[in-house]
């Protein structure tokens, strides 16, 4: 990606954004209830008698970011295609924004952005007559459909390089364009399969922050896929891990850990003047004597903290009592903190419960 | 979710209701429309394009210039006659020694097929293979949009380029040879011009097919430029060999033995689509032409020996009347081959 483009998404025009909002409050007053914006009941997809999508119960409220989690070839990608209607289910029933995409495709296309799997764009024309294209196929034109490609051309970070041929374009760049691309028909559901995926660590920081002030802002109802899982851990409401077609688990980051998590908290200690002779070994004790502490976890070498295990619920009691002892008996404390179990090991322990792990299916 | 799972929860979020479907400015447009106009001012942007211009734009010149000497010089005598000005484009060259140079019709016959195919060969899976099919088609049109609005456009670019290149022509009989056109001449060549696009659209059709079947736009192109020297080239040749084997009519023993012969070596050279254009455009340029199939019967020839004692001219409707079967075969290989390309890009999973 060229240094130019790496800025911080530019602002939204106030007004258009302004404008926007007032459209839609008028619009729930009208319409008053709230129907879930993305709803699947017993949704199955087969191909021959691979099952790539079995039975799968969905539902994503407005204004919400939900991540669709799994390996490649879990069944994220068909899932998306039976919420667009490009793939018709073999049973059960979807609704997006309270339309089947099945029998009503071109007003669930209308109102849903999607960005597919490694997004591809016409190499001959500009990111903007791309985004232009699009706009007409969405029956935009004139100067708002030109206000409103200014528009997310900045959201996304991309003014500067909008007028040169999207084949010079790097894959991080053609992934923003994409983003750009998905928001220009003003959508009311944004579908984005694997986002951040060729995108470099402080661009996907941009694009994260843009999705979830697209959600917070404009209520927009975010559902992304990914195997990047710690990426979209910070960003998602609540998160659904699939696996082998299969939904195994749906919540947010801290309930799925409780469900999935290892059953002992972790904590972190750092100590220092542990490299005298004899500290290390005085350390352990005094680390494993403290009341709560199942076990201690020596660093091999160095400043490498030591890990204490300890029962969930006594975690809290257990920091405040290593630093009670800490300070009696004169050992050099510089951190303590507790491990946040990642995405990626609820994730694998997820996998390892339901007896999914191992299970390299390839085909989506 | 697995059944044990049970209810889902769904966090309570802020009581603000779904971002709904606001009054949207605009309804749609139909969606091959705009494809279509897309993909239009993508052809007129595009290096194949030039290129093809100045194929076909020789194929019209070529003739014309080794015509034109002998047209001037029979212009004098001939003037008068209705088919002087279609002359321009039936007339051929063959000297005595050296290349002899085929009218302007058996010219476009057979270079005008390439610009069809150069056209479409590369229409869905280039599509595909830059990933731009998944983003198009989850806009708000439907998937025959995609294929049809692919086929006007490229239907248009032909059209056009067609419609320059017999203007060219004209312009030529008009301004540098001083012959003005009859008006029935004039619908002649409008006709033969309706016909071509016909035989255009079908290798446009054609390579339509092929992009849908064919994963890689090169093993496209070159399945269809296989297919265009298979046919266009060798075919008819290969063909009169198969006819001359099945029916031999030059040694036949008895007349009607050798009348029944004839017809079905000529329903067989007609396999190829070439000749259904090439004995199409001679009628439909030439009202001297009066016949494309052999009498059925000894009677039906005696009667032919005797009309072609005084030279005749067709009108118009009589000799579309006598290429009506062409015509239709030519739209109906046409509307085939698209069928099937759009059967088959329907049924096709939206990922590669």
């Amino acid at each position: 990606m060229s240094p130019t483009s790496r800025r911080r998404p530019a602002a939204t025009g106030p007004s258009s954004r302004r404008a926007r909002l007032r459209a839609r409050a008028s619009r729930i007053s009208a319409t008053g209830d709230a129907v879930a914006p993305i709803l699947t009941r017993a949704l199955t997809k087969r191909y021959g008698d691979l099952v790539a999508v079995d039975s799968l119960d969905l539902e994503i409220s407005a204004g919400e970011i939900f991540g669709l989690l799994g390996q490649n070839g879990a069944g994220k990608t068909t899932t998306i295609l039976m919420l667009l209607g490009l793939t018709e289910p073999t049973s059960g029933k979807a609704r997006v924004v309270g339309l089947d995409p099945a029998r009503h495709p071109l007003s669930v296309k209308r109102r849903v952005g999607y960005l597919p799997d490694s997004v591809g764009f016409y190499g001959g024309l500009t990111g903007r007559e791309n985004l232009r294209y699009t706009a007409r196929l969405n029956g935009l034109a004139g100067h708002e459909s030109e206000a409103r490609i200014d528009e997310v051309l900045g959201q996304v970070g991309m003014v500067d390089r909008a007028d040169t041929k999207a084949e010079t374009y790097s894959r991080g760049m053609l992934q923003r364009l994409g983003i750009a691309d998905a928001l220009v028909k003003d959508p009311e559901i944004l579908i984005l399969d694997e986002p951040t995926a060729a995108i470099d660590p402080i661009g996907v920081v941009e694009i994260l922050d843009l999705l979830r002030q697209l959600a917070d802002e404009e209520r927009i109802t975010i559902l992304l896929s990914s195997h990047l899982l710690s990426q979209v851990q910070s960003t998602c409401d609540r998160v659904g891990i699939f696996a082998a077609g299969r939904l195994i688990g749906v919540g947010t980051v801290p309930e799925l850990s409780q469900r999935f998590g290892e059953p002992t908290a972790r904590i972190e200690v750092s100590l220092d003047d542990v490299d005298v002779p004899g500290a290390g070994e005085r350390a352990k004790t005094i680390l494993a004597n403290v009341p709560g502490v199942t076990a201690v976890q020596a660093p091999e070498r160095g400043r490498v903290p030591w890990v204490l295990l300890a029962a969930p619920d006594e975690a809290s009691a257990v920091r405040v009592a290593v630093l009670a002892a800490a300070a009696r008996e004169g050992l050099q404390l510089t951190g303590i903190r507790p491990v946040e179990p990642s995405l990626d090991d609820i994730y694998r322990s997820a996998l390892h419960a339901t007896g999914l792990a191992g299970n390299g299916r390839v085909a989506a | 979710m697995t059944g044990a799972e049970g209810a889902i929860p769904v966090p309570a979020g802020p009581a603000t209701p779904a971002k709904d479907a606001r009054p949207r400015t605009g309804r749609l447009p139909s969606g091959w429309r705009v494809v279509a106009a897309k993909e239009f001012a993508d052809h007129l942007h595009s290096l194949r394009f030039g290129i093809l211009f100045v194929v076909l734009g020789l194929a019209a010149v070529v003739p014309l210039y080794f015509v034109s000497d002998t047209l001037r010089s029979v212009a004098t005598q001939a003037s008068g006659t209705q088919a002087i000005f279609l002359a321009l484009f039936v007339a051929y060259y063959s000297p005595a020694s050296g290349v002899a140079i085929p009218p302007v019709y058996g010219f476009v016959g057979i270079v005008a097929p390439l610009l069809g195919v150069a056209f479409s060969f590369d229409a869905i899976n280039a599509e595909r293979s830059d990933g731009t099919l998944p983003r198009l088609l989850s806009q708000p049109i439907h998937r025959d949009d995609v294929i049809v609005g692919k086929f006007v456009a490229g239907l248009a670019v032909i059209m056009l380029v067609l419609v320059s290149v017999v203007v060219v022509i004209s312009g030529f009989g008009i301004f540098r040879l001083g012959i003005v056109p009859e008006p029935e001449a004039v619908l002649r060549v409008i006709a033969w011009l309706g016909f071509t696009i016909v035989w255009v659209s079908l290798w446009l059709a054609f390579g339509l097919l092929l992009s849908v079947v064919i994963r890689r736009a090169a093993t496209a192109a070159l399945a269809g430029f296989g297919v265009w020297v298979l046919l266009q080239v060798f075919g008819q040749v290969l063909v009169g060999l198969v006819a001359g084997v099945v029916a031999p009519y030059a040694t036949a023993a008895s007349a009607q033995e050798q009348i029944d012969l004839k017809n079905l070596s000529d329903a067989i050279t007609r396999i190829v689509p070439l000749t259904l254009y090439q004995e199409g455009s001679s009628v439909l340029l030439n009202p001297t032409v009066t016949t494309v199939s052999t009498p059925a019967t000894l009677g039906q020839l005696a009667q032919y020996a005797y009309q072609h004692q005084i030279p005749q001219l067709l009108s118009l409707d009589q000799s579309l009347l006598l290429v009506w079967p062409h015509i239709v075969a030519l739209v109906t290989l046409t509307l085939a081959c698209f069928a099937l390309a759009f059967v088959r890009f329907m049924r096709q999973e939206v990922r590669a």
